[in-house]
């Protein structure tokens, strides 16, 4: 068949495809499947019967867009956050089991080291931090003087919220995809933060804070503490892709590690998210009482270990 | 397909679709993905000015909601119109550039959220260090999210208007022609309007001996005589 002839006898079916590609008539989608099959058929007529340049551009045109149209996956954001937080997240977490395990073990192991050395003995702070830290830690944990024990505005509550949201999800983002190029690195990341804050508290409880320090953190640290913990073992998973691919090739391992640790990072975004708002509007306030304040943390400690432990068992297998 | 050097070279991936066809995605090199990324750059430090301005009137409230703006649009932005406007940010868009998934379809909420989350290793050191070495080294220009996310950025097929050849009384070639030869002749045809006249001649008088003209004197002729055939292989009689 010649191509005049074959564009005479296709011409109309090509311009109706490509009118419904463009968004014009997109209700009369029923028989998209078949329109996509015809199209690649006459691309690869075309192809082969040697038909011109322009036409074989024009059909391999409509071809991908009819692949694209017919292939793609719907964004169902809601349905997504449900099935995350019901299954996904604790399933993906138990599934690195002991990454996860790995990455607690580095960031509360020099934690505690640390903060009992410095309860021990007051001058191992300053082999740790330095002296200006130390000092800027006093002052804004003081108990007596400092912004963090006082009714706050509201203004100055959703201040703090962008603050923590800004800078907090930013580090959980960033020790993930570290993890893409510094192998192990974001476990290690882990231990150097555990021994900073293990050398803040130990001094902080040294110098008589404690109390009033722990009412502030006991109820947002759940969130924050683990899911940064969460993002260490994520980030850690892309890493050993890098220097363990298997049997597979290093991209192609890449590639499988991060759908593997998609979901984990998701649940450490949306922890931190958590946290933000814990830290910014019930763990400032004054209001509240700090008999409440302990129970309500160690409630939110149990929630997050229980949600982990045993969210998703169903999906698990 | 065995095994062809030329392949190795080549800037475009094939795939095969369900339906049996062999698509083709042209991949898009460094310098138009910094460029695009420019575009963006500068887009963003607009809605940074603008937001700032308007913000900066509500106090501390107005801080709080600027550090949210920043994180948000400093991770998701690109998130955001890859997955609304068929895979590209103003800046690719602008450039003609496209994310898909490697099979050609369109790119996913989980693979967005993956090469944008990754976006912060290939950044690194500084200026996309590691991004622009990754895609060196790779046949598809994959940065270190794409490869994890599995995703390519390709050059968005412009479907050409179908130029109508040059009008010539169509012609029959004296000798049977292969498919190739076929081509390139229409391939000449579509094209010749875009040359000057004497490119067309210097060209149509290579093929004298198809022409029945083997000492190629009158080029002229030669070019209406090529038209003529290229309109004859398409059909016309």
């Amino acid at each position: 068949m010649h191509q005049d002839h074959f564009v005479q006898r296709h011409q109309a079916e090509w311009t109706d495809l490509g009118r419904r590609l463009d968004g014009v008539d997109a209700k009369t989608w029923a028989d998209l499947p078949g329109a996509c099959r015809r199209v690649s058929q006459h691309l690869a007529l075309a192809r082969t019967r040697g038909y011109s340049a322009d036409l074989v551009a024009r059909l391999h045109d409509l071809a991908i867009r009819s692949h694209q149209q017919l292939y793609q996956q719907p964004v169902d954001l809601g349905t997504r956050l449900v099935a995350l937080v019901k299954d996904r997240v604790p399933a993906a977490v138990r599934a690195e089991w002991v990454l996860v395990g790995l990455a607690h073990l580095l960031f509360y192991g020099p934690l505690f080291v640390t903060l009992i050395a410095v309860h021990h003995d007051p001058h191992v702070v300053y082999s740790v931090l330095d002296m200006q830290t130390v000092s800027d830690m006093e002052t804004m944990y003081d108990p007596a003087g400092t912004h963090y024990l006082r009714e706050r505005a509201v203004d100055s509550d959703l201040l703090m919220f962008g603050y923590y949201i800004w800078n907090n999800i930013g580090i959980g983002f960033r020790t993930f995809a570290s993890g893409a190029l510094l192998g192990l690195g974001p476990v290690w990341f882990l231990a150097s933060n555990g021994v900073t804050i293990g050398a803040v508290y130990g001094h902080l409880l040294n110098i008589g804070y404690g109390g009033p320090l722990t009412a502030f953190t006991v109820g947002h640290s759940s969130f924050e503490l683990t899911a940064i913990v969460l993002s260490g073992a994520a980030g850690a998973r892309l890493g050993l892709a890098w220097l363990n691919p298997g049997q597979w090739t290093r991209t192609e391992a890449l590639g499988r590690a991060a759908r593997r640790a998609l979901p984990i990072i998701e649940g450490a975004t949306l922890m931190l998210l958590v946290a933000a708002v814990l830290e910014a509007f019930w763990s400032s306030s004054q209001v509240v009482p700090a008999a409440l304040k302990y129970t309500v943390g160690a409630g939110l400690w149990v929630l997050v270990y229980g949600w982990l432990l045993l969210g998703g068992r169903r999906a698990d297998r | 397909m065995g095994f062809d050097p030329y392949q190795r070279l080549d800037t475009v991936r094939r795939i095969e679709t369900p339906e049996g066809v062999e698509l083709e995605l042209p991949v898009a090199g460094p310098l138009p993905r910094a460029l695009a990324w420019s575009v963006d750059l500068l887009l963003r430090m607009v809605a940074y000015s603008v937001a700032g301005a308007i913000l900066s009137v509500l106090g501390d409230t107005g801080t709080g909601l600027f550090l949210l703006f920043i994180f948000f649009l400093e991770w998701f932005y690109p998130v955001v119109f890859e997955l609304a406007f068929h895979g590209a940010t103003p800046g690719k868009s602008a450039l003609g550039l496209t994310v898909v998934m490697a099979d050609g379809t369109p790119v996913t909420l989980s693979a967005s959220l993956l090469r944008n989350l990754l976006r912060f290793a290939d950044l690194l050191p500084s200026g996309y260090l590691v991004g622009l070495l990754c895609m060196f080294f790779d046949p598809s220009f994959r940065r270190l999210g794409d490869m994890a996310a599995g995703t390519l950025v390709i050059h968005r097929g412009h479907a050409r208007p179908s130029a109508a050849l040059p009008q010539a009384p169509p012609l029959a070639p004296q000798i049977p022609l292969l498919a190739e030869e076929q081509r390139a002749i229409i391939a000449f045809a579509a094209r010749s309007s875009t040359w000057t006249d004497g490119r067309q001649q210097e060209l149509a008088g290579l093929l004298g001996d198809l022409l029945g003209d083997p000492s190629g004197s009158n080029s002229t002729l030669a070019v209406r005589k090529l038209c003529g055939m290229a309109r004859w292989l398409q059909g016309e009689r």
